[in-house]
């Protein structure tokens, strides 16, 4: 597993890489949805609040949102998923990244779990 | 309620969902998409027990389905199968279903699993006095065995004494498939060739034979995911999704289904008289956005219709589905359909058909 990953409650992850934090959604996430068939991405430059939908996740039997993990400004977005969704499925913490943000609040990252804690999480959900 | 091969699908990595009160497979490890276009290419292996299995039986049994069904009967010969609506009087559409004729005095129904009961008592209800009908959907078990390598597969399952290359669509044979009492339509509901597998509910191990001697055909099983995205691309409508107890067989594509020169049906009437307002198109989105069920449908901003039916096309990669349209709007038409409180542009098609296979 990824060094310093944490997770929201709604199955995001978050790394923090020179003060940028990348954003995708876990291998659990990507389970439950099946096969994922497109996204809708977020402006570059456009602002999230914690917990704000930011992305739009269809898989062939739902359609998803994807929450901001931590508030901040989009600097760049995963815009190979437009052409790969399915990498999210395949490589949910490598290929599968969906955005990178500027955060407005580091220590929103402490309030996330730790690796440990989410797998206690989804533990309980299954 | 579970069917025969329910912990077979458990065994083989099912992910299960419940569908009408049916524990079943919604897809296997492979996953929807692979399960879809392996069908295509390949073949599958889908459960389909929960459908309801009706014997209709008696003197006077063909005389009860000819009342009961829009479409006609006399077109059948023994060992053929018919599709057609049931109707109210009203002319709406109690379910779909297909008829077997074993023959004039004998038949298998085949009804949606989510109408088994509302269908048997129609069916019971206005049945002439010597028809007998009987729910035998927990004796007997139903496969369906879909894709171009479906006869292959099944040439070499020891079939007694058949050609299947003989078998015509919609015919069927009564034979033995490892050593066990089948009957093998030509029948299915994913556009390819295919065939659909009636036998005795306790021998489950024809499941295991199949996926064994399909290996080298690369047989995947499928689930209910695969079956929509199968159905939709081929242009078949879904009881429930597309048609209900509020629509007509003139106002989705089954037109061809009501024979009007029959002497009498229920619904005959209604039908005869109705003034059609809307019909059911095929359309693409032109963003990758999903349409599903109930999203609304506007045209210049005003709500006009809705999707019935909405999904992904593995084959054709990208989002299609049906939906009511007022009569009036025409192919290539664009229309907005609102997704998740968002407007995307979709353009109406001329068929309901994406695809054919070759």
């Amino acid at each position: 597993m990824i060094e310093n990953i944490r997770f929201a409650k709604e199955h995001e992850w978050i790394v923090i890489k020179e003060g940028i934090a990348i954003m995708g959604i876990s291998d659990f996430a990507q389970r439950q949805l099946g096969d994922i068939v497109s996204i809708e991405l977020p402006k570059v430059g456009s602002i999230f609040r914690y917990m704000q939908s930011i992305a739009i996740i269809d898989s062939v039997k739902a359609s998803s949102d994807v929450y901001c993990a931590m508030s901040g400004e989009v600097v760049e977005v995963n815009e190979e998923l437009l052409e790969h969704p399915e990498w999210i499925n395949q490589s949910p913490y490598e290929l599968g990244w969906i955005v990178k943000l500027k955060p407005s609040n580091m220590e929103e990252f402490n309030n996330l779990m730790t690796n440990e804690q989410y797998n206690k999480f989804i533990g309980e959900i299954e | 309620m579970k069917t025969p091969f329910h912990d077979i699908h458990k065994s083989f990595g099912a992910k299960m969902l419940n569908f009408h009160g049916w524990e079943m497979p919604l897809h296997y490890s492979s996953g929807i998409i692979n399960e879809h276009l392996n069908t295509r290419t390949n073949v599958s292996l889908f459960d389909v027990s929960h459908m309801g299995r009706f014997e209709v039986k008696g003197t006077d049994a063909y005389d009860s389905l000819q009342t009961l069904v829009t479409n006609d009967v006399s077109k059948l010969d023994n060992n053929m199968a018919l599709y057609s609506p049931i109707c109210y009087d009203n002319g709406r559409i109690i379910d779909d279903l297909i008829i077997y004729m074993i023959n004039r005095e004998k038949f298998l129904i085949v009804v949606n699993a989510s109408n088994r009961e509302k269908d048997l008592e129609w069916i019971i209800k206005h049945s002439k006095s010597a028809t007998i009908v009987e729910d035998i959907s927990d004796k007997i078990a139903l496969l369906a065995l879909q894709g171009p390598l479906a006869q292959n597969l099944l040439e070499k399952a020891a079939i007694v004494d058949v050609n299947l290359t003989q078998l015509k669509p919609f015919h069927f044979i009564l034979t033995n498939i490892f050593g066990i009492e089948c009957i093998i339509s030509r029948t299915g509901y994913t556009g390819e060739d295919g065939f659909e597998l009636f036998f005795d509910s306790s021998k489950i191990d024809i499941w295991n034979k199949l996926v064994h001697l399909g290996s080298t055909f690369n047989i995947k099983p499928a689930g209910l995911g695969a079956r929509d995205t199968l159905r939709l691309e081929a242009g078949l409508m879904l009881y429930g999704n597309d048609m209900d107890e509020n629509t007509t067989p003139l106002e989705v594509p089954l037109k061809w289904t009501v024979k009007f020169e029959k002497e009498d049906f229920i619904g005959k009437k209604a039908l005869t008289t109705q003034q059609i307002n809307r019909k059911l198109v095929g359309f693409e989105v032109i963003e990758k956005r999903v349409a599903r069920h109930g999203n609304e449908v506007l045209l210049n901003s005003q709500k006009v219709g809705f999707v019935t039916s909405g999904s992904f096309s593995p084959t054709l990669k990208k989002s299609i589905g049906f939906c009511f349209v007022p009569t009036y709007v025409l192919p290539n038409q664009l229309i907005e359909i609102n997704i998740g409180g968002k407007l995307y542009k979709a353009k109406v098609l001329s068929s309901t058909r994406f695809y054919k296979r070759k």
